[in-house]
């Protein structure tokens, strides 16, 4: 059995008197994509602040690749291999869309302290960033200020700029957000390419997305798992569907 | 889509060396010009206007790439220019150590200072700032063995390796442009820079750049004492120019107009830092001419000249560059 390249342990989290992290336990696999559902106000995107250290657990520890990283710093955390993109589209509104990934290549690959020479004609950058522009199917919006994309295109410009850091584990908070019918399939599409290379923990709500990619789910009900497993498992599973899935999969 | 871009490139790239390249052209040509003109009294002028734009375009530095609205610029200023004071007032006359001190102690001020205001955000950066120029403004009007509140009389501006240079009119301005030059290329280079870029960034979404592995407080710190260091060379000058040191040079009020014109010239632009402090010091200079009470005046102009030209004196340059 291999060792977890992620392991939640009784990981807790409240917000006044609401519980949204309860004692949780999970293992995520090496190369595994790994989805998180359960109903609105779950914890799922709790979860994702507290793995990506933007939110501070009250106890319980996170381990990434056997290291507690419970009290490592959020902007120290993409460096060990570990990247997020969100739920709501936050890329840099200014910059054009190459100088997004660009500026992501940049400072995955450190270098960051130099004032002189113009980092925006950097051509090892800029080849880096046109790379991963290219796998979203970005590559001719380049020149494009991001503000001014369409909804679809900037969930792909913000997939683009976690892939350029290049993580060993890519945390996907609801990546289809708000798009349309033929986006969502073409992310699916290009998350499932993804998930051979890398680790994925992916927290969705479309639940067609999740059953295509998923190699385990776990469902989260009030900040705790009441189910890990496969998505055959989980279809099954006669909590799940009281819990959540009732509605949609009846 | 590449021919739609190619003319954007060249309509952004255009007026960031043109005007530039103007206003350094003017600066370098302007004491022919004020002989010709039998108006050399301008020189004391224009020498101050740059000496104040060696300031603003260090405010810009960190309030037009990096969102850092400071209140207290003019305390680098003033121990800047405290640093010659103190120094000649104790026999050691030469800018090769004064100037060095003042970056130095410029430096410390904003180095410690700013660890502990970097740790808020808005408005509350803003007050900080104004505390910690306030603290240094009253320190000033305390230090009784240099002048008190009365500040403190040059006997000679500064020597440069034991020559008379500053004393000449004509070769200080020229020091002053040169340090101005110099000024605004290192502070274009920076804002180009990877480290400029990811102090860019920090200004457009600081969340997102912690998630990509960037440290926003670091970078911030490091633009922040950069630009005190700038502006410490300004007060060195300040002093020299004046022959006079005192506290009036770190009050609040210089702190606001500091702002003032950087907005006056536009944000964000460096060069508009350069028209802003010169438009602000020209109309001052005019209007008290012709009123005591020229503030009456100035204020009310300020605020149509933000509210008509929303970018700064530097927008309304590349507005019109665009219809010839």
């Amino acid at each position: 059995m291999t060792d977890p390249v992620l392991s939640i342990r009784n990981l807790s989290k409240a917000f006044g008197a609401l519980v949204v992290t309860d004692d949780l336990s999970l293992d995520i696999m090496p190369g595994e994509c790994h989805a998180i559902i359960g109903p609105n106000g779950a914890g799922k995107t709790t979860l994702i602040g507290q793995l990506s250290g933007e939110l501070t657990p009250d106890g319980g520890h996170v381990l990434f690749k056997g290291a507690d990283i419970t009290d490592t710093a959020a902007h120290e955390r993409p460096h060990l291999g570990l990247a997020r993109s969100f739920q709501i589209t936050n890329v840099l509104p200014g910059f054009s869309v190459l100088e997004n990934v660009a500026l992501a290549v940049q400072i995955h690959r450190g270098g960051n302290s130099r004032m002189i020479g113009r980092a925006a004609v950097e051509t090892e950058l800029n080849e880096a960033a046109m790379e991963a522009l290219i796998r979203v199917g970005l590559a001719e919006r380049a020149g494009t200020i991001a503000s001014t994309l369409a909804h679809g295109e900037k969930r792909a410009l913000e997939l683009a700029m976690a892939l350029a850091l290049a993580p060993s584990v890519l945390l996907l908070d609801e990546p289809m957000a708000g798009t349309g019918h033929e986006e969502t399939a073409r992310m699916v599409a290009l998350l499932k390419d993804l998930a051979g290379e890398r680790t994925l923990v992916l927290v969705e709500h479309d639940m067609q997305a999740v059953f295509a990619l998923a190699d385990r789910i776990t469902v989260l009900v009030g900040g705790r798992a009441i189910a890990t497993d496969t998505p055959d498992a989980i279809r099954a599973n006669a909590d799940v569907r009281a819990a959540y899935l009732g509605e949609d999969a009846a | 889509m590449a021919e739609a871009a190619a003319p954007a490139a060249t309509d952004r790239l255009g007026p960031r060396i043109v005007v530039p390249a103007i206003i350094f052209s003017v600066l370098i040509a302007f004491p022919v010009m004020a002989d010709l003109a039998n108006a050399s009294w301008l020189m004391t002028l224009a020498t101050r206007m740059m000496i104040f734009a060696i300031a603003v375009v260090s405010l810009d530095l960190i309030l037009g790439y990096g969102a850092m609205v400071s209140f207290g610029h003019a305390a680098f200023v003033g121990i800047g220019a405290y640093a010659v004071g103190i120094l000649a007032s104790h026999g050691m006359n030469d800018a090769a150590l004064s100037f060095p001190v003042a970056i130095v102690a410029a430096a410390l001020f904003a180095a410690v200072t700013g660890a502990i205001c970097l740790r808020t955000r808005g408005v509350y950066f803003i007050m900080i700032t104004l505390a910690f120029g306030q603290m240094a403004f009253f320190t000033a009007t305390s230090l009784s063995a240099y002048g008190g509140d009365d500040g403190l009389t040059l006997w000679t501006r500064n020597t440069l390796f034991g020559t008379g240079l500053f004393a000449d009119r004509l070769i200080f301005y020229y020091v002053v442009l040169a340090v101005l030059l110099a000024a605004y290329l290192i502070c274009r280079s920076i804002v180009g820079s990877r480290f400029g870029r990811v102090l860019r960034g920090c200004k457009e979404n600081e969340r997102r750049m912690i998630a990509m592995g960037a440290d926003p407080f670091r970078f911030r710190l490091v633009a922040y004492v950069i630009a005190g260091m700038i502006a410490g060379v300004s007060g060195a000058l300040l002093a020299n120019h004046a022959e006079f040191v005192s506290p009036a040079y770190m009050t609040w009020q210089r702190s606001g107009e500091f702002i003032i014109m950087a907005v006056l010239g536009g944000i964000g632009t460096l060069h508009g830092a350069i028209l802003g402090a010169a438009a602000f010091l020209a109309l001052e200079e005019i209007l008290s001419h012709w009123t005591i009470h020229w503030r009456m005046i100035f204020g009310p102009l300020l605020i149509l000249i933000v509210y008509f030209a929303p970018g700064g004196l530097s927008a309304l340059l590349r507005s019109i560059g665009r219809n010839d």
